[in-house]
């Protein structure tokens, strides 16, 4: 079975709408020190929304094509999460985050080698 | 006294946060687990979307099983990220995180009977490499 460009492309818009998902966590999860019961917060809220949202390009990224080559793809999101962080938490951006950032874009550049 | 003096001279770990960044990192890894076969199930219900049998529209979706159950392990295993990332040291928890590619790289393998090659293998190594660089970087 091969993987097709489209389904990639799915997964990859997948990865795009759940980092804003990841961001609205990180505010929300910060809530969370104050008492427990802020679980229910707007932000939280949104966080949750972003990953519905995000899994239904993921869902229709998966229906064809193969699983180990499409979910590694979702790692992606890292990249878009550090960018985000970079922007909203006026996170420093080291060299160490970019050495991640890089070996994620390598892999997944040869996990979609392996999917010929 | 005397201890109360060592402690202020050299503090030792505090036994019950070491303990609550324990139970993070076991959280996380159930994370990892549930999220796998999340995975797992959510690719078996995309493909019986738009089955001839199946319901049209989102009574189709509704009623997909292994699809709502999958989803349902996704929401459980991000409220118990939520809930383990409040305590945990993000450069423990980031590797055990990346765990989740090898564990659908194996489930896949195994009941998708995915063709896993070397590039495929070196590719996850890679990235569960980078994930675990981000995660030590965000301690600091």
């Amino acid at each position: 079975m091969t993987t097709p460009l489209s389904s990639m492309a799915l997964v990859l818009a997948a990865s795009f709408v759940g980092s804003f998902g990841a961001v609205f966590l990180k505010s929300g999860a910060a809530r969370l020190h104050q008492s427990f019961w802020n679980i229910f917060n707007f932000h939280l809220a949104a966080g949750v929304a972003f990953f519905l949202g995000s899994s239904v390009f993921f869902v229709m990224g998966i229906r064809h094509g193969e699983l180990s080559v499409l979910y590694p793809m979702v790692s992606l999101g890292y990249v878009w999460t550090l960018v985000w962080s970079r922007i909203f938490f006026k996170e420093a951006f080291t060299p160490q985050k970019f050495l991640g950032l890089a070996l994620i874009l390598i892999g997944v550049f040869f996990v979609g080698l392996g999917s010929k | 006294m005397s201890r109360v003096s060592s402690t202020a001279v050299s503090p030792l770990p505090d036994p019950l946060l070491a303990g609550k960044k324990q139970r993070s990192v076991l959280l996380v890894f159930g994370c990892t687990i549930l999220g796998a076969a999340a995975q797992i199930l959510m690719k078996i219900g995309a493909g019986h979307l738009g089955h001839p049998a199946a319901p049209a529209g989102l009574l189709g979706i509704v009623t997909n099983l292994p699809l709502m159950v999958g989803y349902a392990l996704y929401g459980l295993s991000t409220l118990l990220l939520v809930l383990a990332l409040k305590d945990g040291e993000l450069s423990l928890l980031y590797p055990v995180i990346a765990l989740t590619y090898v564990w659908v790289t194996v489930l896949s393998k195994l009941i998708f009977h995915d063709a896993i090659n070397p590039f495929r293998l070196l590719g996850i190594t890679i990235i569960v490499v980078g994930v675990a660089i981000i995660g030590r970087a965000s301690q600091a």
